[in-house]
C-alpha cells in the first residue's frame, strides 16, 4: 500500500508539488476567479491532458507526436456526437425535413443517420468509443510505425500528415461531421443541462480532479520499470532492443496511453465548451500543444499543466488586447524554450528552487551572521 | 466514366495532368530545397515555407517597381536571381543563429523553426498586409495555347516548369558534378573525416543551409506566375513538400522528382473527379499508407549507417 502510494505520488516532493497543484486547480481558483475566467482554466485545463500525455510520449519517450490534436479531437468528437444526438430529438427538430437528425445533416440533403453515428446513441457506448476510438488508430498508426523501426523526425512528419488529413476529412465531410464549423449547440447530458451555472462547476471539478488522476496515473506509469525502460530507449534504443527488450511494443504501449489521456481532455472539453471543431484536430493545435509542455517542461508532469496554463493565460492576454504582438511572441516562445531553456519552467525551478528553499535560506544568514559577527571581533 | 464521353476524359485528363505539372513543378522546387537540407543534413525545417514567401513577395515588391521604371518584360529573371539571393542571405543567419545549435537535436530543430515560420509569417503580414498580393506579370506569360481543339495549355505553366527543370539540372551539377556538392556530400558522410582532410564543415553546413532556402525562395518567384501570395501561402505547400521527400527517400534526388511528379499528379487528377478535398485526403492517404508499408520511401539511399 505505501509502495503504491510512493509510486502514484511520487515520493515527498511529488506529493507536495501535485498537493499544491490541486489546491490551486480544486480550491483557489474556483474561489478567486468568476464563472467566466473560471471556464476559460477549465479550458486550458482540458489542453493540459494533451501535455500531459506529451510528457510521457516526448519528453520520457522521445517520440514527439506532431497529431496529439487529432486523439484530443478525436475524443471530443465522439462526445460531441452523443450529445449532438441527444439534443436532436424528433421533438425539438420538428421544422426539420428529416427530424430526429442532427442539424447539420438535414442542412446538407442526407435523410438517415449515417450507421457510425449509432452506436452514440447510448451513454456507456459512446464512453467506452472517447477512450477506444483514439486508442485505436494510435495502436494502428503505431503498429505500423514503431514495428518497422521508423522514429525520430520521420515519426512527427508522419503523425502530423495524418492530422492534417483527419482535419480536412472533417472539414470536407459537412454533411456528416458539421463542416468547418464542428458540432455545435449542445445541450444535455443525460437529460442534465451542462449550461446552467452550476453543471458549469461541476465539469469544472470533474474535469480538474481526472486531470489530478491522470498526472498520478502517469506517475506511477514512469516511476515503474517500464518508465526506467522508456527513458533507456530514449537515450539508447540499440541496447534496449538488444538486451531483449521488444521496443516496438513498448512505444506502442505509450502512444496508446498518450492517447487516451488526449481524447480524455477531448470529450472534458466538449462537455465543458458545448462544441467540438475540427480546428482542434490540425496541424496547428498539434503543435501548440507540444509548446505547453515543452514550456512546462518536457520532463515534468505537473511542470506541463502550469505550461498549459501559463502559454494560455499569456495568449488570451494579448490575443484581447495586441493580436499581431501574440504570433511573434509565440513564435519567439518556441525558439527561446528550444534554445534556452530545454527543460522548460520545471528545470528552471529545479534549478533555482534549492537556492530560494527554507533551509538553503538559512544557512546562508546564518554564514553570514557569522562572518558579521567575525568581523566585529 | 463519371457521365463524360471517353474523348472529353482524355481531354480533361490532359489538361488536368497540365495543372498537375505546375503543381508538380512549385512542389519540386520547394521539395528540392528540403531535400537538400533535411536530406543531406537531417534538420527539419518547418519555415521552409516561409523562404518560399518571401521570394514570392521579393518578386511581387519588383514586379511593383518594374511597372513604376516601365521594365515588366525582362524583370522576371532578375526576380528570380533577387529571390534566390535574398532567401539565401536570409536562410545563412538563420543557420548562423539559429540552426547551427540545434544539431545535434532534430527534434527541437523542428520546434524551433516552427517558432521561426509564426514569427516570418507575422513579419509578412505586418509589413504586406494580410491580403494576398500578385505580381505584375509580363504578357509573355500570359495567355495559352491550344495544340488540338478542347485543350488549353497555359504559358505560366510551361514557364514554371522550364525553370524546375533548370534548377532541377543545376541542383544536380553542384552536388554530384562539383567540388561544394563534393564536399557537401563528404560533410554529411562523415563529418570527423571530412573535417580531418581540410573541409571547412561548419561553413559547409552554412551553405548548404543557405542554398536550401535559397531554391525555396526560387520556388516563391515560380510560384508567383501561377497564383497570388499571402502571408501563409507558405505554411499551404509545407506538409506536402515534406511528403515528397520523405516519401520519395530522403537522400535521393531522383526520388524526390518522381515523388513530387506523383503526388501533383495523382492530387490535381483525383481533385477533378471527386471533390477537392477529398482528392488531397485520397493522395495524403495513400502516401502515408505506402510509407507505413515501405517507410525508407520510394528511392531508398543505399548507403550503410
Amino acid at each position: 500500500m505505501n509502495a503504491l502510494s510512493e509510486k502514484l505520488l511520487g515520493g515527498k516532493q511529488g506529493a507536495i508539488h501535485l498537493a499544491i497543484l490541486a489546491v490551486l486547480l480544486l480550491v483557489i481558483l474556483p474561489l478567486c476567479l468568476d464563472l467566466f475566467r473560471l471556464g476559460l482554466v477549465g479550458k486550458y485545463v482540458t489542453y493540459a491532458f494533451v501535455a500531459i500525455s506529451l510528457v510521457l510520449l516526448w519528453g520520457n519517450g522521445g517520440v514527439l507526436s506532431l497529431g496529439q490534436g487529432m486523439f484530443f479531437g478525436l475524443g471530443g468528437y465522439c462526445m460531441a456526437m452523443f450529445l449532438k444526438l441527444e439534443a436532436s430529438d424528433p421533438i425539438s427538430t420538428k421544422i426539420q425535413t428529416t427530424p430526429g437528425i442532427p442539424d447539420f445533416m438535414d442542412w446538407n440533403q442526407i435523410v438517415a443517420l449515417p450507421w457510425f453515428w449509432e452506436p452514440f446513441k447510448s451513454l456507456p457506448l459512446t464512453l467506452l468509443l472517447v477512450l477506444g476510438v483514439p486508442v485505436l488508430l494510435a495502436f494502428i498508426i503505431g503498429m505500423a510505425m514503431f514495428t518497422r523501426r521508423v522514429g525520430g523526425v520521420y515519426f512527427s512528419i508522419i503523425t502530423q500528415a495524418i492530422a492534417l488529413i483527419l482535419s480536412i476529412l472533417i472539414v470536407g465531410q459537412q454533411g456528416y461531421t458539421g463542416g468547418v464549423n464542428g458540432i455545435t449547440d449542445l445541450k444535455t447530458l443525460s437529460g442534465w443541462d451542462i449550461r446552467t451555472d452550476s453543471a458549469k462547476y461541476w465539469l469544472y471539478f470533474v474535469n480538474a480532479s481526472l486531470l489530478i488522476l491522470c498526472i498520478m496515473l502517469s506517475r506511477f506509469i514512469l516511476t515503474s520499470k517500464f518508465g526506467m525502460l522508456l527513458l533507456a530507449m530514449r537515450d539508447k534504443e540499440e541496447r534496449v532492443r538488444f538486451s531483449g527488450y521488444d521496443v516496438a511494443s513498448f512505444k506502442i504501449f505509450i502512444f496508446c496511453v498518450a492517447a487516451m489521456i488526449s481524447a480524455v481532455g477531448g470529450a472534458m472539453f466538449t462537455l465543458q465548451i458545448g462544441f467540438m471543431s475540427p480546428s482542434f484536430v490540425g496541424i496547428v493545435p498539434s503543435i501548440e500543444m507540444v509548446i505547453f509542455a515543452a514550456v512546462g517542461g518536457r520532463m515534468s508532469l505537473i511542470g506541463a499543466v502550469y505550461g498549459t496554463l501559463l502559454v494560455n493565460f499569456g495568449k488570451t492576454m494579448f490575443s484581447e488586447t495586441y493580436p499581431e504582438l501574440w504570433l511573434f511572441l509565440m513564435g519567439g516562445l518556441f525558439i527561446a524554450v528550444v534554445m534556452f531553456f530545454p527543460e522548460g519552467l520545471a528545470g528552471l525551478y529545479e534549478k533555482y528552487a534549492p537556492y530560494f528553499s527554507i533551509t538553503s535560506l538559512h544557512t546562508r544568514w546564518l554564514k553570514k551572521v557569522q562572518k558579521v559577527s567575525g568581523e566585529s571581533q | 466514366m463519371f457521365g463524360y464521353t471517353v474523348e472529353e476524359v482524355g481531354n480533361i485528363m490532359v489538361m488536368q495532368g497540365f495543372s498537375g505539372l505546375s503543381l508538380f513543378s512549385v512542389l519540386l522546387l520547394m521539395a528540392l530545397g528540403l531535400a537538400i537540407i533535411f536530406g543531406q543534413m537531417g534538420v527539419i525545417n518547418m519555415a521552409h515555407g516561409e523562404f518560399m514567401t518571401v521570394g514570392a513577395y521579393t518578386t511581387v515588391f519588383l514586379s511593383k517597381l518594374a511597372v513604376e521604371y516601365d521594365i515588366v518584360k525582362s524583370y522576371f529573371v532578375f526576380a528570380i536571381i533577387a529571390a534566390f539571393i535574398i532567401a539565401f542571405v536570409l536562410g545563412y543567419l538563420i543557420e548562423y543563429m539559429m540552426i547551427r545549435h540545434l544539431y545535434k537535436r532534430p527534434l527541437d530543430t523542428l520546434l524551433a523553426t516552427w517558432g521561426l515560420s509564426l514569427v516570418m509569417q507575422q513579419v509578412f503580414r505586418s509589413t504586406f498586409g494580410a491580403k494576398e498580393v500578385s505580381a505584375e506579370l509580363p504578357e509573355w506569360l500570359l495567355g495559352s495555347f491550344q495544340p488540338t481543339e478542347g485543350i488549353d495549355i497555359p504559358i505560366n505553366g510551361v514557364f514554371v516548369m522550364a525553370l524546375a527543370l533548370i534548377v532541377t539540372v543545376s541542383v544536380y551539377l553542384y552536388m554530384f558534378r562539383s567540388r561544394g556538392g563534393l564536399r557537401v556530400r563528404a560533410t554529411m558522410q562523415n563529418r570527423v573525416m571530412a573535417g580531418a582532410v581540410g573541409i571547412n564543415t561548419k561553413q559547409v553546413d552554412r551553405v548548404t543551409f543557405a542554398l536550401g532556402c535559397g531554391i525555396a525562395g526560387v520556388a516563391g518567384a515560380a510560384f508567383t506566375t501561377i497564383a497570388s501570395t499571402g502571408p501563409t501561402t507558405g505554411s499551404l505547400y509545407i506538409v506536402d513538400s515534406f511528403m515528397v521527400v520523405v516519401f520519395g527517400g530522403a537522400a535521393s534526388l531522383m526520388g524526390t522528382i518522381a515523388s513530387a511528379f506523383g503526388i501533383a499528379q495523382a492530387q490535381s487528377i483525383l481533385q477533378f473527379f471527386m471533390t477537392s478535398s477529398m482528392g488531397k485526403v485520397a493522395t495524403l492517404m495513400t502516401i502515408v499508407i505506402i510509407l507505413m508499408m515501405r517507410p525508407e520511401g520510394l528511392f531508398a539511399a543505399k548507403v550503410r549507417k
